[in-house]
């Protein structure tokens, strides 16, 4: 599906995601009209989503992150279900992932401090339905987010 | 801290979504000239609330079918060093994410592989090669979804 080319223009792309079409072509030497052409035909394939901003919530006074492991109980057979309907409605809760594994589910959350994220799990976390297990790790630094895919 | 007002917090919801819009058709959007908006998303990129950007790519359609989040706990045997560990960890190219965490893990990990014989030999011959690594927990990741956050 895609070629060399094509990844290569990703690479530089990854490792740049604020690059222009033209500055991306000039990396990866080619002519602007043909970077233009493969992006779109990429972007029409949906492998390139776009093209996001990371927002960085400590500098919005968001000092607490907190991953939150949960166990659900799996005789309800909606569980999965109505927890997450649930859980998407925490302004609080940033990310929101299903794994096959120990964990079932997993909650980003951020706080603004640990009072403020004490408040959050008593009052919105713990009130979601069919938790059976709650396990916490708290967010110390990131060391590393390129998020990229090794092309 | 910087604090947002509401025009903020819809541009930065916006920009978070697709970062590749014009300041033009973002300020039209939103009632501001160009040259506002513009002003506006500087102003969150220089207070660091907008951490950077990132290209969305669809990694399945590339041919990285499986991710999976490893918990990893150091050994204590012997003397192991956070910045050994953190070096040869970071520069594992499947490794997307290290995230250092404070629970039952010390270490957080995004892997992503072709399918799971690739996950198999990227656990056993680079992270479970690891200087210090210790306990590892594995969990495939079926579904996931980034929330807006509390804009």
């Amino acid at each position: 599906m895609l070629d060399d080319d094509d990844r290569r223009l990703l690479r530089y792309w990854q490792a740049e995601p604020s690059l222009s079409q033209g500055e991306l072509a000039e990396r990866a030497g080619m002519t602007t009209g043909r970077a233009t052409r493969r992006i779109a035909r990429m972007q029409e394939l949906g492998v390139v989503k776009g093209v996001g901003v990371v927002i960085d919530w400590a500098a919005l006074g968001y000092a607490v992150e907190v991953s939150l492991r949960v166990t659900l109980d799996k005789t309800q057979g909606n569980a999965f279900d109505a927890f997450m309907a649930q859980a998407r409605n925490v302004p609080e809760v940033i990310e929101l992932q299903t794994f096959l594994g120990r964990v079932d589910v997993r909650l980003s959350i951020i706080a603004r401090d640990m009072a403020h994220y004490q408040e959050i799990y008593r009052n919105q976390i713990l009130m979601l339905p069919h938790i059976s297990e709650i396990e916490a790790l708290m967010h110390v630094a990131r060391i590393k987010t390129s998020q990229g895919v090794p092309l | 801290m910087t604090r947002l007002d509401d025009t903020d917090a819809r541009l930065l919801r916006a920009l978070a979504r697709d970062a590749g819009q014009s300041t033009a058709a973002l300020g039209q959007r939103f009632g501001l000239s160009q040259p506002a908006t513009w002003r506006r998303i500087r102003r969150l990129e220089e207070a660091g609330v907008i951490r950077g950007r990132h290209l969305k790519l669809d990694a399945e359609k590339l041919g990285f079918g499986v991710t999976v989040f490893l918990g990893v706990k150091l050994a204590l045997r012997g003397r192991v060093s956070l910045e050994d560990f953190e070096r040869a960890v970071t520069a594992i190219p499947e490794v997307q994410t290290v995230e250092h965490v404070l629970g039952l893990y010390d270490y957080r990990l995004r892997v992503v592989a072709r399918n799971l014989p690739d996950f198999e030999r990227v656990l056993r011959r680079r992270i479970m090669t690891l200087p210090g690594a210790g306990e590892v927990e594995a969990n495939v990741l079926l579904s996931e979804e980034r929330l807006a956050g509390p804009l």
